[in-house]
């Protein structure tokens, strides 16, 4: 580890809290203001596409018609992407004549995309015309992201809002929470952003990709495309698909120092923020201030990690006469170095993005159990756009009803009190995600279909399986690439994966929501437990680590912890 | 029910054309008048004028006068800039062991008079199987090679090395790093192409095992 590596860590961190405070305010006034931003500019094009989509912008929903609204967006734009996918070969802007994507390949991307995972099963550069890429693909990336950030929203309206005996219990209405992330935050970031990458050379082309003959009189054939356009909000709604293969590792994805780490800013900046927003819809910014101490605390650990293993040598090339003076560089490139690598990986799985600057599966086995544990806490340390906090929300409400057991009081958060119906939907929530984690990476690794796919033996081969089902149940998209997933079997079991991982976790979060509202709310009493002090920020974290570790911990030693004592042992496979 | 259906589907196709079609076409038509250059690929010349590939994406080099770029896992043999790839073999892979065994034996064998260790980056393959850069100490480390290739000092040839390392962005950003392509151009203008053997194939470095 260098000091310049932590410089540049530490920078990153203060970035991200200095933007948390004017973007928290800025998505408050968004979601929740009397006016939105840039009246004169934007409103007129808000009320335009009310009128078009026939939405009535002033009519809220129930939590039940708020969940049937997502889940039907949802279902169509998933039917789009696969269409689009199945016919891209006589659709136009294709010109490399990519054939159409074969049908269960396609239902696992149309999946990914369409549940902010942005698993890859296939090579954007061999696969995707730009048509898919744009329409099909980048699409998802800008409605599942405010999809997200909309659910968040609702279930922050559910806890925080306070309401008359016997006002209906209404949430907002989500397609007005969709089309406001889309015009004011994502669309007008996106545009300027990713100006900003193509000035550092991220491509933005339709042209074909270009055959040139090298310096030494070799062929190479380019590949081109719109790459800048995705990239941007592939950050910034914590996507994460790439455009090519190598995903951010690509120098056309991001090719410099400053690139990586705008990247890296983008992918944190709205998960951050929405803790802020969220503390004002509290009417307490302290609680904002809670959430985001946990899931920094939890970050800070897992960055130290994360740098401290890659900065080892890599124990395959120990015996060999080379000097790992700059660490683990297999799967690196030079211009990141271990340090950026490192922080890239501990973000983009703490952010459930999944965009990759070096390649997970050749990292130390400490370093690669970072990212897995970080999407195996449950996609809270940050987390993707809106889902962050609303998995968090429901970690906050399991702490305060642990705390409320401790004391012997019925548990209260925000004057509210939880009761069985609340600790059952959370608890569902909490049980869902490593029931299909473990339960399909069971099922992989007694089945020949899936050791099929496996590109490393021993221990390393359970963390590819492990990693991949950890990944869609979580909505990261990241992998232990090695592993060849473009099989009807691991095409079909993870798009179960991330579906699951998405919907029936979003259900019971809105659940919580719709139940919460309408509570009446107690004031604070001496007996209070207060959510927004560092008390509860330690207890917020112990909960989340607790629940993780106790239900991965097995598995986990069976991959990458065994792995990493057969590898200081001197152990290949 | 059937209201919630058809907004719904109005909202799919309206988002579609607004953020699938107008977004990344009005992006590429802002970028392509302010960044042209940059928007199409950063494509370099040589002293002739012929585009010799883009200044982002590694190509193999060979020859004994050319610094070489990292091992690649790109394609089924490297440098496939339609296929980028790590090699994803894992910290206790046997195959990965032997992949850099034998990449090292072939770069011994090429500077017989370079300094022990080598660089570990010159036995590893990069993420993108395109990365474009070198450690300093990497470049440095080819020096003696190329300059008994040119005929050259090895003082002319690490200056040349030395004028083409780029810092830290910031001072703090990334690590430091020396563009392979770039250099080689520079090595061509400055002292004048070396002749070549007839290109082999594409590939020229010992390519890795594919990952898929």
């Amino acid at each position: 580890m260098t000091f310049v590596g932590w410089i540049q860590t530490l920078a990153f961190a203060g970035v991200i809290l200095a933007l948390t405070r004017p973007l928290g305010a800025f998505l408050y006034r968004v979601y929740e203001g009397e006016q939105q931003p840039l009246p004169k500019l934007l409103g007129p094009l808000e009320r335009g596409v009310y009128r078009l989509s026939g939405v009535d912008p002033r009519r809220e929903q129930t939590w039940v018609e708020y969940a049937f609204a997502v889940l039907a967006f949802s279902a169509l734009s998933l039917l789009g992407t696969y269409a689009i996918e199945r016919l891209q070969h006589v659709l136009p802007f294709n010109p490399q004549k990519l054939a159409a994507v074969p049908a269960d390949l396609a239902f696992n991307t149309a999946a990914s995309f369409t549940t902010n995972t942005n698993w890859q099963s296939y090579s954007g550069e061999s696969t995707m015309s730009y048509l898919t890429q744009m329409a099909g693909l980048a699409w998802h990336n800008f409605t599942s992201a405010a999809v997200g950030i909309a659910v968040a929203i609702a279930v922050a309206r559910g806890l925080t809002r306070r309401l008359a005996p016997g006002a209906p219990k209404l949430i907002g209405n989500f397609w007005v929470d969709l089309w406001r992330g889309l015009l004011y935050v994502l669309l007008p970031v996106s545009i300027l952003l990713a100006l900003v990458l193509v000035s550092q050379g991220v491509i933005q082309t339709l042209s074909a990709y270009r055959d040139v003959t090298t310096l030494e009189g070799g062929k190479q054939l380019v590949a081109l495309g719109p790459v800048a356009s995705q990239e941007v909000i592939k950050e910034l709604g914590t996507n994460g698909g790439g455009f090519f293969n190598a995903n951010s590792a690509h120098p056309f994805e991001s090719p410099t120092p400053f690139t990586n780490f705008l990247e890296m800013v983008l992918i944190f900046a709205i998960p951050a923020a929405l803790t802020y927003t969220y503390g004002r819809m509290a009417r307490n910014q302290r609680q904002g201030w809670a959430i985001l101490a946990a899931m920094g605390v939890l970050f800070l650990v897992g960055v130290t990690s994360a740098y401290w293993a890659e900065a080892h040598p890599n124990p395959a090339l120990a015996p060999l006469a080379v000097s790992q003076a700059r660490g683990n560089m297999e799967g690196k490139e030079v211009r990141f170095g271990v340090a950026a690598s490192a922080l890239f990986a501990t973000v983009t799985t703490g952010a459930s993005c999944g965009a990759v600057n070096s390649m997970h599966d050749s990292f130390t086995p400490l370093g690669g159990l970072v990212p897995l544990v970080n999407i195996q806490l449950g996609e809270v340390v940050f987390g993707g756009v809106g889902a962050g906090l609303y998995g968090m929300l429901v970690f906050v409400v399991l702490s305060v009803f642990i705390a409320g057991l401790m004391v012997g009081r019925t548990p209260e958060y925000l004057g509210k009190k939880i009761e069985a119906r609340e600790m059952k939907l959370a608890m569902l929530y909490v049980l869902i995600f490593p029931l299909i984690i473990l339960g399909f990476s069971a099922w992989a690794v007694v089945s020949p279909l899936g050791i099929a796919g496996l590109s490393n033996a021993g221990p390393h081969g359970l963390s590819e399986i492990l990693y991949a089902f950890t990944s869609g149940a979580g909505n990261n998209g990241s992998a232990f690439a090695g592993l060849n997933a473009n099989t009807p079997f691991w095409n079909v079991t993870l798009a179960v994966t991330m579906l699951a991982g998405r919907f029936l976790m979003l259900i019971p979060a809105l659940a919580i929501a719709g139940s919460m509202v309408g509570k009446k709310v107690v004031p604070a009493g001496p007996g209070t437990f207060p959510t927004d002090g560092a008390l509860f920020t330690g207890l917020l974290v112990s909960v989340v680590l607790i629940v993780g570790a106790l239900t991965f911990f097995p598995a986990d030693s069976l991959g990458p912890i065994v792995e990493h004592f057969l590898a200081s042992a001197g152990k290949v496979f | 029910m059937r209201s919630l259906l058809t907004v719904a589907l109005r909202v799919t196709l309206l988002t579609l054309v607004v953020t699938g079609l107008v977004y990344p076409l009005v992006v590429t038509g802002l970028a392509a008048v302010l960044f042209p250059g940059r928007a199409e690929g950063s494509w370099v010349t040589d002293e002739r004028g012929q585009v010799v590939g883009s200044e982002l994406i590694a190509q193999g080099f060979s020859s004994p006068s050319y610094f070489q770029p990292r091992p690649s896992a790109a394609g089924t043999t490297g440098y496939d800039a339609a296929g980028s790839s790590g090699s994803n073999l894992g910290p206790t892979s046997k195959k990965l062991r032997d992949g850099a065994a034998d990449v090292l034996k072939k770069l011994e064998a090429e500077n017989p008079n370079a300094p022990r260790p080598i660089p570990a980056e010159l036995v590893t393959a990069s993420a993108s199987g395109l990365d474009p850069h070198l450690s300093p100490e990497a470049a440095l480390w080819q020096v003696r090679r190329v300059a008994a290739a040119r005929g050259l000092s090895e003082e002319r040839v690490r200056a040349v090395v030395t004028a083409h390392t780029e810092d830290r962005t910031w001072g703090f950003l990334g690590e430091p790093r020396v563009n392979v392509l770039l250099l080689n151009l520079a090595l061509d203008r400055q002292f004048g192409r070396p002749t070549l053997q007839p290109p082999a194939a594409t590939s020229t470095q010992t390519p890795l095992p594919p990952a898929h």
